[in-house]
């Protein structure tokens, strides 16, 4: 029973992920931030996320209930930024401070802002916390869900896996992990870098309940998603296959566009191409 | 100092169900007790202490109340940047508690000697730093820190200083207790070595020189006050510490003093210089190398003076 979930229609989530990526397009360009890329691999997931799955109230950010949401790939922060600021955790209009001095919105995804649970941007951080967030909730047999967001460069890092070891040791069946698998991180392929395959055999054998899913499908997302935990006694894994740069042409896909920031005619081709797809 | 700090949180843990320990794997026969009183309250999270530290941040941003646990650098450098992002950031109710301060675990090797993590641990912003001298401190600092809000870091050390008569004043974090009064020069320790300076200040009171001896118990935040009176008052000061003389009690000493525009007659930093504690040997050999026993710091203070050296009070 989750009372204040916003429920909308189907065709909506697309909508926000549209809205997300142009906002998210235009506080990169504005504030000459990197990670674009990275943010757009994301999109669709947190649209879902804040379309009915995550139980929120963005009238009540606190509320002792709600379930809880970390981006451990603090990088997106602008995607985080944009999908709160149009679930109406604060003013749309706030997103235009982004990079500015003096505001709330760094680069990296901020708990001084409504919405966010924890201030991230150092990869490898969010699992635990995630996890230690659903310890707690499982001490007092609360029955809210914990999710985390991870990017696949961040698998990585070791104590990623410290704490899958942790969740799954102790069977947090209230903690999801989503990992933005896109296959590109900071400077190369994560093939090229440092092998993650068999990535979903990965986190089977570390004791999670795996699916995979597209991670631009809206509704394969809003499915599985509303089907956590996926096994009882197991924390969730599910790995999302994306796009790096996923809606506009020339960013997807490649490394180039972790770090490049959309400026001048790219940055006018860029929304133009979202804006289009509406 | 550790099992003084375990049967405070023993006591404590039942009035406070908030409470939390966190475990990387130590502990072995030491937190029996508490784990079988209290089961729900003890954790072994396993030798992940980067997990450990980014979990207490969770649990903490839940309303817990949670101490990590472990020895040496392990709980503190290991994860540094979790005690920084995760736990200081976000300013997480998160005590952070090193078993073997300085060099207690002696021959255990260098690996096992927590001789930076005064200076590193004091310079993240909102960290409580606590570092007690004796039994009764260390038992104070315990009971502390279950009802202090926010960060805070606790280094208990093997050894202590003998308790001594001063126990009836109320220990105040953030204030220095003077352990013995004196006027020609200051002692000021921090941790078990505080015995040394103690064992010092006996051998220099024969030769009618009397030492104040401070137990810099709180590292940050530092009791300026007593610090400027100690320059004011007595004849130089030498600070005492099993750590580097880098950023630790010393440096903080020499901060502190130079902001608030005191200068003793002379200021002398013991403590590790530029070196890692790389000789086998006991705690107590070691302070006798690196020049950090009862002895060096006669032969510092009757330099200064220019008297001679007294023989130790056996």
């Amino acid at each position: 029973m989750i009372p204040n979930r916003v429920t909308i229609d189907v065709d909506a989530p697309l909508e926000l992920a549209r809205r997300v990526r142009i906002q998210a397009l235009r506080m990169t360009n504005r504030s000459g931030a990197s990670h674009i890329g990275s943010a757009l691999s994301c999109a669709d997931i947190l649209a879902e996320l804040y379309s009915g799955i995550l139980n929120v109230d963005p009238a009540n950010p606190g509320s002792p209930d709600r379930d809880r949401f970390i981006l451990s790939k603090g990088h997106a922060g602008v995607c985080l930024y944009a999908v709160l600021a149009e679930r109406g955790f604060f003013p749309v209009e706030k997103l235009v401070s982004h990079y500015q001095d003096g505001s709330d919105l760094c680069g990296h995804a901020s708990h001084h802002l409504a919405g966010v649970e924890a201030s991230t941007g150092s990869l490898g951080h969010g699992l635990s916390i995630a996890a230690g967030m659903a310890y707690a909730a499982t001490l007092r047999s609360a029955p809210h869900r914990v999710f985390c967001l991870l990017s696949d460069g961040e698998c990585d890092e070791g104590s990623t896996w410290e704490a899958a070891l942790f969740a799954a040791h102790h069977g947090l069946s209230n903690l999801v992990a989503i990992v933005d698998y896109n296959g590109m991180q900071g400077v190369a392929p994560v093939a090229a870098v440092v092998r993650l395959e068999p990535f979903a055999d990965k986190w089977t054998a570390f004791g999670w309940a795996v699916r995979q899913v597209d991670g631009h499908n809206h509704e394969a997302l809003r499915t599985v998603l509303r089907d956590a935990p996926f096994e009882p006694g197991k924390p969730s894994c599910l790995v999302a296959r994306t796009t790096k740069g996923k809606g506009v042409s020339f960013m997807e896909n490649t490394v180039l566009w972790h770090y490049r920031v959309p400026r001048g005619a790219e940055f006018d081709a860029a929304l133009a191409e979202l804006e289009v797809r509406s | 100092m550790r099992d003084a700090f375990i049967r405070e949180l023993t006591d404590l843990a039942p009035q406070h169900p908030e409470l939390l320990l966190l475990t990387g794997d130590l502990g072995f026969g030491v937190l029996n007790g508490f784990a079988s009183r209290f089961p729900r309250q003890l954790l072994n999270v396993g030798v992940a202490e980067q997990n450990m530290s980014g979990l207490a941040a969770g649990l903490a941003l839940e309303g817990h109340t949670v101490f990590t646990y472990s020895i040496g650098n392990f709980p503190t450098l290991r994860c540094l940047e979790q005690i920084r992002n995760d736990i200081c950031y976000h300013r997480a109710n998160v005590k952070i508690v090193c078993v073997g301060g300085g060099m207690s675990y002696g021959a255990v090797g260098m690996s096992h000697h927590a001789t930076e993590d005064l200076a590193i641990l004091r310079a993240l912003p909102g960290m409580l730093v606590l570092s007690p001298g004796d039994l009764w401190e260390a038992a104070e600092a315990a009971k502390h820190l279950v009802s202090h809000g926010g960060p805070a870091y606790l280094r208990l050390d093997k050894s202590s200083a003998p308790l001594t008569a001063h126990r009836d004043r109320a220990f105040c974090p953030g204030v220095i207790r003077t352990v013995c009064d004196g006027s020609d020069v200051t002692l000021a320790a921090t941790g078990g070595i505080l015995g040394e300076a103690l064992l010092a200040a006996d051998a220099l009171a024969g030769q009618g020189v009397f030492c104040r001896v401070l137990s810099v118990h709180t590292i940050k935040p530092l009791d300026t006050n007593t610090l400027v009176a100690a320059a004011l008052e007595t004849g130089g000061i030498v600070s005492i510490e099993e750590h580097a003389v880098d950023g630790g009690l010393g440096g903080a000493i020499a901060e502190s003093l130079m902001e608030a525009g005191a200068s003793p007659g002379f200021f002398v930093r013991m403590g590790l210089r530029n070196t890692f504690s790389s000789v086998v040997g006991s705690q107590q050999y070691l302070r006798r190398v690196y020049s950090l026993d009862a002895a060096a710091i006669t032969r510092i203070v009757s330099a200064k003076l220019g008297i001679p050296v007294p023989l130790l009070v056996s």
